[in-house]
């Protein structure tokens, strides 16, 4: 018996030597290349194809493309864990923000919300009378002490072990305190159901995002930081469709974030720029950090509606 | 003013004890009785078939939306929260201080505290986005959040509040089962079971006189703790307007306000309606009465000085927006009126011996009513109109907030369930104590166990 065990556990440790040995030489190599980035834009990868790279030993191996920027399996989402060993942390840069809105239209496409919702605002902010307005990008600001989350009577909404503030809509009893307690105004409720022209069914056969779009009639939702992208490392779709690259996303355990463009040191980025947190002295900590509209690369014009979008037409 | 006459001798006593059963006893309604009765079950039918609606479609059918997402629903729940507040009042606090005029308007009391706090239980459970939920806050419920607390509390405060009322009726219940006759068979299976037996042995009254002192004693803490807590629903938050450390003492002297002029609005319809209870509620209990609100009046009055001046003097930036709509902007004619003619007038009135008399303060606690419900729309609405971020960029229909007919239908029916279960009391049970007028007057309850009892 004993051996036999023995057998079968040299046999599951083989087998993962072996792909830790594979992945190992594929995160090797592909960083010597500077193929990894820790957050990068969604590719496809092409599988069946063979890579000739370079081994730590000086030899060259192939192996299947799809080895180095591997497509993840859909982990399927426990709303109440985290990414594990993951902190994530979003930065706004405020001198780059022009209104262009493409952020909420992403957020709502990408979370199947009806076009006029959706969980970021842009905010036209002034701090006196005498100083410019700005537009303010904000959405979740999943903090670190979370007035909603030490309200809410029935655990439904919670601090995940990655920094996001989480929601269980099959929990949710609707009493609306998390919305009263919020400073951030950051949730919205699903006040019936043909907001959503979408059936439970339809719902649940989106993948990968059906766990964050559930929109159940009677309970609240918010920005989620979209886990099924974070988990494995791919920006939410509010950064990547910044056309000014406004958003930073990353973890803050690798000290990186990423717009998308470009992706820089995350405590470089917050001592350089100056940053802050929108309402400090509440003690809310938020996860979500803001850098001054200082050096702005537009001039700040409040346009009305159709107006930016015809404005975005043209860009797009 | 009239003093209490009190029997010269045993037979004075007997004769006294007779008549005060025949007076006190529960009669049936008059037409204007029946009439109210119908208009309230309409009024709570038509509550029914919104909330129906409500089940169905969402609390879309309501005016809230994701800035004001509390409404009149919440503001309600705090006023059906305050007004109860009155059972302890009455009931506990002046029993224990030993008032002598209270007796014949306890059971009045305790009947609206009980018929409130249970309207408040249900209306919260009305403002629900998945009331289909509920036991989701006894499986999964957390301490730390204060829906918790008041859950605990206000189910607390029911069950005081209901033994509080049924104990000392249980002689009442034993009145009805013995001398009422011309009853139908099940109002009188009803007196049996309720009675549990009560067979009018001054040593039943000991015990009840026991317990009616451990409850009293009970309630003020919880009673205290109710209207705290729920204030804390709003004092837990950032929102300016709500971020106060008044806000505990400012709701309950409030309550303790709004439960007077409950009382009095109660006791004058009594009279009103039913001539008999005049010589037990005489203008004396109306004088004393009136006395009683002037000076919660005033404490309330102390206490809404602290919440509203100095943050007004000082106008610091998230408070300023919120207070400048309160005093000057949309919600001003409300503000003022409310403070004004629910608050200022009735105090000044009530200094006068002129105005506390009967219809006078019949008024003037109307004023008291309605003022408050009013006050605890303001309390909740311009908050949640003034979050920390500006309200831009949303439809506009979500920037204001008008309650629909469903919501004000349903907001109205709850009112009205409480005045039914005040009104379907009245109509079964002596809403005046029978045995504790009769101590009152010194009729030793050993008469009472003679002559009332019904004999084997």
């Amino acid at each position: 018996m004993i051996e036999t065990k023995n057998e079968e556990g040299d046999a599951s440790r083989k087998k993962f030597l072996k792909l830790g040995a594979i992945g190992g030489v594929a995160i090797a190599v592909a960083g010597s290349l500077g193929i990894l980035k820790a957050f990068s834009k969604e590719e496809k990868p092409v599988t069946g194809k063979k890579v000739k790279l370079l081994s730590p030993e000086g030899k060259i191996v192939e192996v299947d493309s799809s080895y180095i920027n591997p497509e993840l399996p859909d982990i399927p989402l426990n709303i109440r864990q985290g990414a594990p060993g993951k902190k994530f942390v979003m930065v706004i840069d405020l001198s780059r923000c022009k209104n262009a809105g493409k952020c909420k239209k992403a957020c709502s496409k990408m979370h199947y919300l009806p076009p006029e919702r959706s969980f970021i605002k842009i905010e036209k902010m002034q701090d006196a009378e005498t100083t410019s307005p700005y537009w303010m990008p904000t959405p979740c600001f999943h903090c670190d002490n979370p007035p909603c989350v030490k309200v809410c009577p029935v655990d439904a909404t919670f601090k995940l072990t990655d920094g996001t503030v989480g929601i269980d809509n099959e929990r949710c009893i609707g009493c609306r305190f998390c919305m009263a307690a919020c400073p951030y105004s950051a949730r919205v409720f699903n006040w019936s159901e043909d907001l959503y022209k979408m059936s439970e069914d339809e719902l649940k056969a989106i993948k990968p995002h059906h766990q964050c779009s559930s929109h159940v009639k009677g309970t609240v939702e918010k920005c989620d930081f979209c886990p099924s992208h974070a988990q494995k490392g791919i920006l939410p779709d509010c950064v990547t469709a910044c056309p000014n690259g406004v958003f930073y996303f990353g973890d803050e355990m690798e000290d990186t974030v990423s717009n998308g463009d470009e992706t820089v040191r995350l405590s470089t980025l917050l001592k350089e720029k100056a940053a802050y947190r929108y309402l400090e002295h509440l003690g809310t900590k938020p996860r979500l950090y803001y850098l001054p509209p200082a050096n702005r690369i537009f001039p700040f014009e409040d346009k009305t509606e159709e107006k930016t979008e015809g404005v975005e037409h043209k860009q797009g | 003013m009239k003093d209490i006459i009190k029997p010269i001798d045993e037979a004075a006593a007997i004769e006294m004890l007779h008549k005060f059963n025949e007076d006190l006893l529960p009669k049936k309604f008059g037409k204007v009785g029946q009439v109210w009765v119908v208009f309230l079950c309409i009024v709570i039918g038509v509550g029914i078939y919104c909330y129906v609606k409500q089940l169905r479609q969402g609390l879309g059918v309501t005016g809230m939306g994701d800035i004001v997402s509390w409404g009149i629903y919440i503001s309600n729940f705090v006023f059906f929260v305050a007004i109860s507040l009155v059972g302890s009042l009455i009931t506990a606090i002046l029993y224990l201080l030993n008032i002598s005029w209270r007796s014949p308007i306890t059971r009045i009391a305790e009947v609206i505290a009980v018929a409130c706090i249970i309207f408040a239980g249900l209306i919260i459970i009305v403002d629900m986005g998945r009331p289909d939920r509920i036991l989701n806050m006894f499986v999964h419920g957390r301490i730390q959040s204060p829906i918790v607390w008041d859950v605990i509390v206000v189910m607390t405060y029911m069950t005081i509040s209901i033994l509080l009322l049924y104990f000392p009726l249980l002689p009442g219940i034993s009145f009805c089962r013995d001398r009422l006759t011309n009853i139908p068979k099940w109002q009188k299976t009803m007196y049996r079971w309720l009675s549990l037996g009560w067979k009018n042995k001054p040593e039943q009254y000991e015990i009840v006189k026991k317990s009616v002192t451990v409850l009293s004693i009970l309630i003020i803490p919880v009673a205290l703790s109710i209207h705290t807590v729920t204030s804390w629903l709003f004092e837990t938050t950032y929102r300016p307007g709500w971020d106060s450390t008044n806000f505990g003492a400012y709701f309950v002297s409030g309550a303790f306000m709004l439960g007077a002029g409950g009382v009095i609005a109660a006791m004058y319809i009594l009279v009103r309606f039913n001539p008999t209870y005049e010589q037990y509620i005489t203008d004396k209990h109306f004088d004393r009465m009136g006395r009683l609100l002037v000076l919660l009046s005033l404490i309330y009055f102390y206490f809404t000085i602290n919440e509203y001046m100095m943050p007004g003097y000082k106008m610091k930036g998230e408070e300023s927006a919120h207070l400048t709509e309160l005093f000057v902007g949309k919600y001003a004619f409300m503000f003022w009126s409310v403070q004004i003619i629910g608050m200022i007038i009735p105090i000044v009135l009530l200094f006068f011996n002129y105005f506390r008399r009967p219809f006078p303060m019949f008024l003037i606690s109307i004023c008291v009513i309605i003022g408050a419900w009013f006050k605890r729309f303001l309390i909740v609405i311009p908050t949640m109109l003034h979050p920390f971020l500006p309200v831009q960029q949303i439809p506009e229909a979500a920037k204001v907030y008008v309650p629909t007919f469903e919501e004000w239908s349903i907001t109205i029916a709850s009112l009205a369930g409480a005045l039914l279960i005040i009104t379907v009391f009245v109509r079964y049970f002596p809403i005046i104590s029978i045995w504790e007028v009769a101590e009152e007057r010194g009729i030793s309850h050993q008469v009472i166990y003679e002559h009332l009892n019904e004999k084997e």
